[in-house]
């Protein structure tokens, strides 16, 4: 999934990545912005939606604020050759918010399968991390729980547009 | 909590505008008819939900890599006594994003971003000789569909 964008979508999503205007016509104001109409803003935002370059466009909650102060980094060891269905699987679930395989480092690290998991309180994400051991069943070789106990530094990914 | 804050609007926001905000003409009316409200009422709603933090932002939610930037997540094991310090350290670079202590052996868990993968190499390398320390990489060999929503 490379990107296929031009100096023009660039200045768009320099101009919305901290959020679109709250006023009845959005698009127009960015367009504004750009030197475009607001229906040509809708037709580029629209493209790079079905791109992936958008993942989605709406309401981005704060976790935290939401009470949802635990997470946890939970981590699995499975066969590489199940590893992409199992993820499917796991990532599917609408209790983990981000899954991804990465390598594994033996012997200090066995684990491939990463899954985030959120919380509003340990119990609950302990609840959630069974919840994934169950659907895995015997495919997990292995796992941890990886909580966090301190933000060390937390800032946005900021795009260089 | 700030949860508590929150009215039913509030929740039916949450719930429901996660995603698929209207790329129409007009499309905070369309949304509020979805709602069943009205547009100024969920303007001032998003603007309140913004302005205490609720929410963190309201718009596209761009994927980095997607435009050709690069992302992975690393880790240290880093003695107790040095902690403090190699997180200073770590987190002196403008391409570390995040950073988080974490209960295992590999106690620091930080994401470097950066425009370019070859950035990544060299924050690694730049972290390594700055601490003494072995840094592990961990880049995403692959990413999962994710249904995940929040709900307040």
């Amino acid at each position: 999934m490379s990107a296929s964008i031009d100096e023009i979508d660039r200045a768009i999503i320099a101009a919305t990545q901290s959020g679109l205007p709250l006023t009845t016509w959005p698009y127009d104001v960015v367009g504004r912005k750009v030197g475009l109409s607001g229906p040509e803003v809708r037709r580029r935002l629209q493209r790079m939606l079905e791109a992936g370059i958008i993942r989605r466009i709406g309401a981005v909650p704060n976790h935290y604020a939401l009470g949802l102060k635990f997470n946890g980094m939970t981590v699995w060891d499975v066969a590489d050759e199940q590893a992409a269905e199992l993820g499917a699987q796991v990532g599917a679930l609408s209790i983990v918010s981000h899954c991804y395989l990465r390598p594994r480092h033996l012997p200090v690290w066995p684990y491939n399968l990463f899954a985030m998991v959120h919380g509003k309180s340990r119990q609950e994400m302990d609840e959630k991390v069974t919840g994934i051991a169950a659907l895995l069943g015997g495919a997990a070789r292995g796992h941890a729980v990886l909580g966090s106990t301190r933000v060390l530094k937390k800032t946005g990914l900021r795009i260089a547009a | 909590m700030m949860n508590g804050r929150l009215d039913a609007i509030d929740r039916a926001i949450i719930n429901g505008l996660q995603g698929s905000f209207p790329l129409s003409d007009e499309p905070y009316r369309e949304a509020a008819e979805q709602l069943g409200i009205d547009e100024k009422t969920l303007l001032e709603h998003l603007e309140q939900l913004l302005n205490n933090g609720v929410l963190n932002r309201f718009g596209p939610m761009f994927n980095a890599e997607a435009l050709g930037g690069a992302v992975t997540l690393a880790a240290m094991v880093v003695p107790t006594e040095r902690f403090d310090e190699v997180a200073q350290t770590v987190n002196a670079h403008r391409e570390v994003a995040h950073n988080y202590a974490r209960e295992h052996d590999l106690n620091m868990w930080f994401v470097i971003a950066s425009d370019a993968r070859s950035d990544i190499a060299r924050v690694i390398a730049a972290i390594e000789a700055e601490t003494g320390l072995e840094v592990f990489d961990f880049p995403k060999e692959r990413e999962f569909f994710i249904g995940f929503r929040v709900e307040a």
